[in-house]
């Protein structure tokens, strides 16, 4: 009795053993499949960001020739000389100044524009487009258009400021004025994505909630404040992080609005980094900017992770 | 006293024909008054037009007699449950309930009494904290229903609000939301699709189709007596067993499809019109078991269905599909030839071509209980 009571035992014992087995096979079968269909991005990734980024951290210990060859290993001194730099720390807090400047702006109006786009109207659609039609102008063409906008003799605002008898500012070339108008042109660029982003979210909410609270008794400010932002918030979220690594990595717009310029104060991280490598030719320094940049926006987008999400509701 | 007056009320979109068509409605306080009708009748339109959310193309709309077709839902004072409940998921169930008692600006020590006692009633004490996507379906129902309770409003509208939940929770809030509604003495405007719902809930209903009024009433006088074929076929389940039928010249014989003889001399004077198309109905509770001495007639069994306290069974007549319903266990075979007895006294008869009712059943059917005495 105790004989087939034990081959049983391993019988059944050798059955677990063959189904764990199976089990793993086709545990590993998954994981190569999977890796499979992940093979071509990794392989892009690889090829336009992780070596690039691998590149850009092994030149900031070097000094380079012209053609971007390292010559010496300097370890940090990079580093040790950017910090030490007035240009490097100016263009630190310009660059900070630009983000303060841009990235509230453009919530706020592309907020607003989109809550009255939102409504129902005859012909909405028309504004719709409008509001969202910046997104379709490149960074270039809405730069000129802005050069000609800012010119100090022809341009728009120095004519208005002229009819009202005001004096004409050098909107690009003045100091005080620079970083601004390079920041208004900015805001009326990124409102388009900002506006097209948060009005699809509006549009998401269930109409109904807000039928709910008008036959509740709520009026127009109660249902913004009580329905339309809390429900907005995991899409006004997503807008703000992009809209900050957007405003730190601008580029375009400064080089042809005012190439860094006056004194350079609209001298920005992305162009210092583009200056330092491309006409000073120093690649390990410029390399080593372009990492405080992105450590500096990982930071910021991390911080933002952990001080935002817990106010926001995901459904 | 009437509440709710809707005078020749009609709902038209841009160029298309009317959804709903000079509407006249009167609907008393304290009234639980169902909507009823299959999708697409208009039912949640008008129910929408009544609170608010929706213009009023033509007609008028009176609430204790004032004219309210241009006033804000806001100010119609009602309260309203969605079929989606419009929970706002941001929001904490307590939050949810005092929604719009804040908006409204109430002291805060009548909010917390409000808040309580619906919440007390609904049984939503301990999920106060929760967010609704913590909830399930009856609870999520519970807090739509605590939302407008606490407004406090005489007049409540429900647009479907049971057909999110499953079979066996429906029946408990058919019961639960009948029994607040007399609680609390409010008018109810309740929209459904479901017939069972109308029966047994409205003291009142009004079977809507294609826009058009079909019939307004009280759920058994529907059952008894159909307007028309719409509402015949429409209310009671299973649905009335109809028939096409020719009356015979002398007016004494009634052919149903082309099969079934019917001897009606003895009930039927003159009433019925000869020359007309006919049909006929018959609930299934009148296709009854033949006995020895009282077969009328052997019908094909198509399909029997058990279920246990009463059996059912379709019948093959003519192009028809007539289904019987008797109480107890039959043991019947698909294909059998079963005896069933017709009486004439429990048919309907219909104009075939407008759908009206010509004669309803003849007899009285209501039976009462014994009052008993101590």
């Amino acid at each position: 009795m105790r004989m087939t009571n034990s081959t049983t035992n391993n019988t059944s014992n050798t059955h677990l053993l063959e189904i764990e087995q199976v089990k793993k096979k086709i545990r590993m079968n998954n994981f190569y499949k999977g890796m499979l269909f992940l093979l071509p991005s990794i392989m892009l990734f690889s090829v336009f960001l992780f070596y690039p980024l691998f590149r850009t951290i092994y030149l900031s210990f070097f000094l380079t020739k012209a053609s971007g060859d390292t010559t010496i290993f300097v370890g940090l001194e990079n580093y040790v000389n950017m910090f030490a730099s007035p240009l490097f720390l100016k263009s630190m807090k310009s660059t900070f100044l630009f983000v303060f400047y841009t990235v509230p702006t453009t919530i706020l109006i592309s907020l607003f524009l989109a809550v009255i786009a939102n409504e129902k109207l005859k012909g909405i659609g028309f504004f719709r487009t409008i509001f969202s039609s910046t997104m379709g102008v490149s960074v270039a063409a809405a730069s000129v258009l802005w050069l000609y906008l800012f010119n100090p003799t022809v341009g728009l605002f120095n004519q208005i400021l002229d009819i009202f008898g005001f004096e004409a500012i050098g909107w690009l070339t003045d100091p005080k004025w620079a970083l601004l108008s390079v920041s208004a042109t900015t805001i009326w660029m990124n409102i388009g994505f900002t506006f097209l982003i948060l009005l699809s979210g509006l549009q998401s909410i269930d109409s109904s909630l807000y039928e709910s609270a008008d036959i509740e008794g709520a009026g127009y400010f109660y249902k913004l404040r009580r329905i339309t932002i809390p429900m907005l918030s995991p899409t006004l979220f997503f807008v703000i992080t992009v809209t900050i690594i957007n405003a730190f990595q601008s580029f375009g717009q400064i080089d042809i609005l005012t190439q860094g310029g006056p004194v350079n104060e609209t001298n920005l991280l992305v162009y210092s980094i583009y200056r330092e490598a491309f006409v000073n030719y120093r690649f390990g320094s410029a390399s080593a900017q372009a990492i405080v940049l992105f450590v500096l926006i990982l930071f910021m987008t991390y911080l933002q992770f952990k001080l935002g999400e817990r106010k926001v509701h995901y459904q | 006293m009437s509440q709710i007056e809707l005078v020749k009320i009609s709902k038209i979109y841009q160029k298309k024909q009317a959804v709903l068509n000079e509407i006249d409605l009167t609907i008393n306080e304290g009234e639980f008054f169902v909507l009823v009708g299959p999708s697409g009748s208009g039912k949640s339109t008008l129910l929408r037009m009544i609170a608010g959310l929706e213009e009023i193309s033509e007609g008028i709309l009176k609430m204790n007699g004032k004219i309210v077709n241009h006033i804000p839902p806001k100010d119609r004072n009602l309260s309203m449950v969605f079929q989606n409940y419009a929970l706002y998921p941001h929001l904490s169930v307590e939050q949810n309930i005092l929604f719009g008692l804040q908006a409204k600006k109430l002291k805060k020590q009548e909010r917390q009494r409000r808040l309580y006692e619906a919440a007390e009633m609904m049984g939503l004490i301990e999920l106060l904290e929760r967010k609704p996507r913590e909830l399930s379906g009856g609870q999520r129902q519970r807090v739509a229903l605590a939302r407008a309770i606490v407004s406090q409003s005489p007049l409540c509208l429900m647009d479907e609000p049971l057909s999110n939940l499953d079979a066996k929770l429906r029946a408990n809030m058919r019961v639960e939301i009948r029994r607040l509604q007399k609680k609390l003495g409010m008018t109810m405007i309740y929209v459904t699709h479901d017939q069972v719902e109308a029966m047994t809930m409205g003291d009142r209903i009004m079977v809507l189709n294609d826009g058009k009024i079909q019939q307004v009433g009280k759920p058994i006088t529907l059952y008894n007596e159909p307007a028309n074929l719409f509402v015949a076929s429409f209310i009671g389940s299973p649905k009335m067993n109809l028939g096409k039928a020719i009356l015979s010249e002398d007016g004494k014989q009634l052919v149903v499809e082309g099969q079934l003889h019917l001897d009606i001399s003895s009930i039927f004077g003159e009433e019925l019109p000869t020359n007309r198309q006919l049909t006929i109905g018959i609930r299934a509770e009148h296709l009854l078991p033949g006995t020895i001495e009282n077969i009328n007639y052997l019908l094909e069994a198509v399909n029997v269905e058990q279920l246990g306290n009463e059996t059912s069974i379709a019948f093959e007549v003519g192009a028809e599909l007539w289904t019987a319903r008797w109480s107890g266990q039959w043991f019947i075979k698909v294909g059998q030839k079963v005896p069933v007895q017709i009486l004439p006294e429990n048919l309907l008869f219909f104009d075939s071509e407008t759908g009206n009712l010509i004669h309803s059943v003849s007899k009285g059917r209501m039976q009462e209980v014994l009052t008993t005495c101590v």
